[in-house]
């Protein structure tokens, strides 16, 4: 960790930022000596170019990584407020079947969700005779939106639960409704404390998003696969697999980073 | 045992829920295995996670810049890059390019087996937060304890490992926690490399029984139990480790 900052602002130069780029570039330079050293027979592609032919496709299976941790990270967002808000309900069995549904949803491993999710959805639903199709992807989604969601509500509860009750008191001396008071005192102020941790879920969703790979949607990790597959050269293994660990680094250790600043400066400013 | 065989075959007559794995003795051998290899795999990457924790905190503390940097570069290469991909890594890039050995039917095997690179792959995942749980423990502990345990002559290490770390552990363990039920949900990915845990064991068997409602909802029943006995063993042992009169 880095030393505390007098004035919680984000320095230009700030080591862990350094940190990151060093460990980046190493990772690349390994990636370079790999294929430097690694003896190729005359007849064959040099493995920097095989890597370059290649990179496009791994990419744009990394892009729709990204695409699916945007769309269940909204998906989740949208149902964990909701549950959350259930788990501060006044009415006792709402309250316990949230309760349930949250620990449920938070401790059950992810892949064993998304296999849930993947083998028990239909394929497609019938609504008002129209037949929507449930391809797979969209199957995925909601199967790491599960997760997604419990994990949310855990978020939402903490960050309202963290309000000092002075504020409700206080509020409801001034004749608010108890939804006034949640919508119009409480989450404005939780919603600060909120962000950390939500964009931290963000990134290991994002760093779930491979599992996706293993029901059968065809994403980055998919695509790498399927390029060794194609090029059958187990010295290629190495730096393929480096690059794609390299791309989801170069994602989400900013969001680390910008998670682990605004978490100070919610600390500094209480 | 064969009263309890025949009522989940009428079960599976009668109603179409079929557990095989209660009255099918291969289905309940595999998934009994499969059980025991979660087990196994939870309990060696947790140990191996919290000595891994344990050693990159120590180094963190380091006089030199050089090995504080390399802690640091391994702890934010695994916390942010994918498990499934690290797992992958390690299996076929790192694994095909070590040497085999023979074996006994006259082949030759992998040094490190799939069971094998899973340990290694999680515990490294794992260990990588353990360390960040462990040095904000550490940072937790009054520097005046440090101070006073110097003055009565301990060298560093014995500042660490007497004084500094039993404290620090005791602070931590709420994340620690934390950390070891993701770490046993965690290893529901070594089905991708064919380690014959519970998710492969389970799959396995609703891809020959088509069982697939039935044996899900054993397999959510299961982790969420193993979760249980970790969280309820955990606080257990934080009991047994708090001491008394001093509130951490």
């Amino acid at each position: 960790m880095s030393g505390p900052r007098a004035n919680g602002e984000f320095p230009r130069l700030d080591p862990r930022w350094i940190a990151g780029l060093c460990l980046l570039a190493l990772l690349l330079c390994s990636l370079f000596v790999a294929s430097a050293q690694t003896g190729v027979p005359p007849e064959s592609q040099s493995i920097a170019a095989a890597l370059i032919k290649w990179l496009p496709l791994v990419f744009s299976g990394f892009l729709f990584n990204l695409l699916v941790s945007v769309l269940s990270m909204a998906l989740g967002t949208a149902a964990g407020v909701m549950l959350g808000l259930g788990l501060i309900s006044e009415r006792t069995a709402l309250r316990t079947a949230c309760a349930g549904a949250m620990q449920f949803f938070r401790n059950a491993p992810w892949l064993v969700l998304l296999f849930y999710a993947m083998f028990l959805i239909p394929f497609k639903i019938a609504l008002l005779g129209e037949s929507i199709p449930f391809p797979d992807w969209i199957k995925a989604v909601i199967g790491l939106a599960l997760p997604v969601m419990a994990n949310v509500a855990e978020i939402v509860r903490g960050g309202i639960v963290s309000i000092p009750l002075g504020q409700w008191q206080s509020a409801r001396s001034l004749a608010f409704t108890r939804s006034q008071i949640l919508w119009l005192i409480i989450i404005p102020q939780a919603v600060k404390r909120m962000i950390p941790p939500w964009m931290n879920l963000y990134a290991i969703l994002t760093m779930a998003t491979p599992l996706i790979s293993i029901v059968g949607v065809q994403d980055g990790l998919t695509m790498t696969r399927s390029a060794l597959v194609a090029e059958g050269r187990p010295e290629l293994f190495l730096p393929m697999y480096l690059v794609l660990l390299a791309m989801f680094f170069a994602y989400c250790y900013p969001i680390a980073l910008g998670t682990s600043v605004l978490e100070r400066r919610v600390e500094t400013q209480g | 045992m064969t009263g309890v065989a025949d009522w989940f075959r009428w079960l599976d007559s009668a109603y179409g829920v079929n557990l095989s794995i209660f009255y099918d003795g291969y289905d309940r051998g595999r998934f009994l295995v499969g059980i025991a290899t979660t087990i196994e795999l939870s309990i060696a990457c947790t140990v191996l996670s919290v000595a891994v924790g344990i050693l990159g905190a120590w180094l963190q503390g380091s006089k030199s810049s050089f090995v504080r940097a390399a802690v640091r570069g391994y702890i934010e290469f695994f916390r942010n890059t994918p498990p499934l991909i690290q797992l992958l890594f390690f299996y076929f890039a790192i694994g095909t390019l070590l040497p085999t050995i023979p074996d006994a039917a006259g082949g030759s095997r992998p040094i490190v087996s799939n069971m094998g690179w899973a340990i290694i792959s999680f515990s490294l995942f794992a260990g990588a937060h353990n360390i960040e749980i462990f040095r904000s423990g550490i940072d937790a502990v009054p520097p005046a304890m440090r101070e006073a345990a110097a003055s009565l002559g301990h060298t560093r290490l014995q500042v660490f490992f007497l004084i500094v770390f039993p404290l620090a552990l005791r602070i931590s363990f709420p994340a620690l926690n934390n950390n070891i039920v993701n770490l046993v949900k965690t290893t529901t990915l070594a089905y991708a490399i064919a380690v014959p845990e519970l998710l492969y064991a389970s799959a396995q068997i609703w891809s020959e029984d088509f069982n697939v409602k039935e044996m899900m909802n054993v397999l959510l029943l299961i982790y969420l139990l193993l979760v249980a006995l970790v969280v309820w063993g955990m606080n257990a042992i934080e009991q047994r480790m708090r001491i008394p009169g001093y509130h951490v």
